[in-house]
């Protein structure tokens, strides 16, 4: 049922398995032993990281259909992203599956964004089960949006750190799984930000406004949440999206950032935190959906956030435009 | 699920305007430590000239004269650094450094050689070849460019006075 910009659920999808995979750096990381799997060699045995970045996703959806029992036969559709020019990690995993394949891009708030189509498409009975996959690399991410491995550059304290991770979720109408109760796809907002190294503050306003315009449609305040997850606003971003919402008459005082809880800003060298659409995806798949399953969470909010920049537009002077798409997730039992 | 109705109502916009925000992220965002970077900057930077130093006088020492001495300390240097950015430490201290590893000619070495490494994987001429001077490049063109502007200038000095 649609309700402003979000579409509300009467019979709530059900997510019925999920696995994260992830690199060297973030099994170092806070959640590390809550993947369900890690490399210890980022190039995953191949030559370039662009196929080291497919064969992350690859083994994200072997692990999935592995937990839920099927095979790909029983896939109807794969919604896939991540933060290669035309989607390139994505298009070139589903060499290997044969599933039809509807590729997206959101930038850092892919994961969100696929799982709400899944979602969509299994509540209005268009697919049986579908999957939602991401992935972003680190060292495909810094070679197209910024300097060699082995540049000798300085990051500044607002630079974030693209995760080496996939997440891959599987959807279906009915099951025993964490229940998607509603879905917002959001819009775009740009506030004039031109720092490609504070992704976070352009992000920040988008999130707020999804989040504003999720809560309003469905009715909520932020306090009948366990957590408001945002994707990978980082330090920087996070503060400003909370004094955003503080300004706007909603304040947050269970956000949690994915960007934060990936990696030890401290002791890792993330600067202001993670990115990137695998960060968002791990914590959803390491962290917030076992959590639900286990019932320590009933109902969330994931709100993961893009910057949809292009460098071309940024060297014309152009400022980011954000994004942020917003899905409500609930514990099986809440129902 | 029902059809949705149209027009729709839209949502409350916020109240938040881009130069508010703009603030808003200045008090956010944290800056640089100045000076700490400026005294990594100074030390790394100082070392690697005391070193290109030590390697001048060691060539006068072995009978080179003032300009092949001079030479033989760049290439020396850039050699170090080419080996270094492919062993991967000179970013390691890059990161410490900033400019004090950009700044000497190992920095341009870096940046020349990282980008041939690092596109090595795409074919040594649309690769190695095409990328080599993506980021060398422009200090290439404009340096160049400049010596000839400041050629002009001493010409024209000369004759005039």
């Amino acid at each position: 049922m649609r309700k402003k910009d979000s579409i509300v659920f009467h019979r709530p999808p059900s997510v019925l398995a999920w696995a994260a995979v992830g690199g060297k750096k973030e099994a170092e990381g806070p959640l590390g032993n809550q993947l369900d799997a890690a490399t210890e060699d980022n190039t995953l045995g191949e030559t370039s990281w662009e196929t080291a970045e497919s064969d992350l996703q690859r083994r994200a959806v072997q692990l999935v259909l592995q937990k839920a029992a099927t095979g790909l036969a029983g896939v109807d559709l794969i919604f896939a992203g991540d933060l290669q020019a035309q989607c390139t990690a994505s298009a070139y995993t589903m060499r290997a599956l044969d599933v039809p394949f509807a590729g997206l891009y959101g930038a850092c708030s892919t994961m969100a964004e696929s799982l709400g189509m899944a979602a969509c498409f299994c509540a209005a009975g268009m697919a049986g089960k579908a999957m939602a996959l991401t992935s972003s690399h680190f060292c495909t991410a810094e070679r197209q949006f910024r300097t060699p491995l082995n540049y000798g550059g300085k990051r500044t304290p607002t630079a974030q750190w693209t995760a080496t991770a996939a997440g891959c979720c599987l959807l279906g109408a009915a099951g025993n799984g964490p229940r998607v109760n509603a879905v917002t796809f959001g819009r775009v907002r740009d506030y004039q930000v031109n720092d490609i190294n504070n992704m976070g503050a352009a992000m920040a306003p988008a999130a707020a406004q999804t989040l504003l315009n999720h809560m309003q449609a469905v009715g909520t305040t932020p306090a009948q949440y366990d957590s408001i997850y945002t994707g990978d606003l980082g330090q920087v971003g996070s503060a400003l999206l909370c004094e955003i919402l503080e300004r706007e008459g909603m304040p947050l005082p269970n956000h949690r950032d994915c960007g934060l809880m990936l990696y030890d800003r401290q002791s890792q060298q993330v600067k202001a935190g993670g990115s990137g659409c695998g960060c968002s995806a791990a914590v959803l798949c390491a962290h917030i959906l076992p959590g639900l399953a286990a019932g320590r969470e009933k109902r969330v909010l994931f709100a993961a956030t893009g910057a949809l920049m292009s460098q071309t537009l940024f060297l014309q002077g152009e400022s980011i435009p954000g994004i942020a798409h917003c899905v409500e997730l609930a514990s099986p039992e809440s129902l | 699920m029902e059809k949705g109705t149209s027009p729709r109502p839209r949502s409350r916009n916020m109240r938040l305007t881009p130069g508010e925000y703009s603030r808003m992220v200045g008090r956010a965002s944290p800056k640089s430590p100045l000076r700490r970077d400026v005294v990594w900057a100074f030390l790394v930077g100082g070392g690697i000239c005391l070193l290109g130093e030590w390697l001048r006088k060691a060539f006068l020492a072995a009978g080179h004269t003032l300009g092949d001495a001079a030479a033989l300390t760049s290439i020396t240097l850039i050699g170090l650094s080419a080996l270094c950015t492919a062993l991967g430490w000179y970013q390691k201290l890059a990161a410490k450094a900033g400019a004090g590893t950009l700044v000497p000619i190992t920095g341009f070495a870096n940046a020349v050689v990282s980008q041939a490494i690092e596109f090595k994987v795409e074919g040594l001429v649309t690769g190695v070849g095409a990328k080599m001077f993506v980021i060398a490049g422009p200090v290439i063109v404009y340096g160049t460019m400049a010596s000839w502007a400041w050629g002009l200038l001493y010409a024209a000095l000369r004759a005039w006075g």
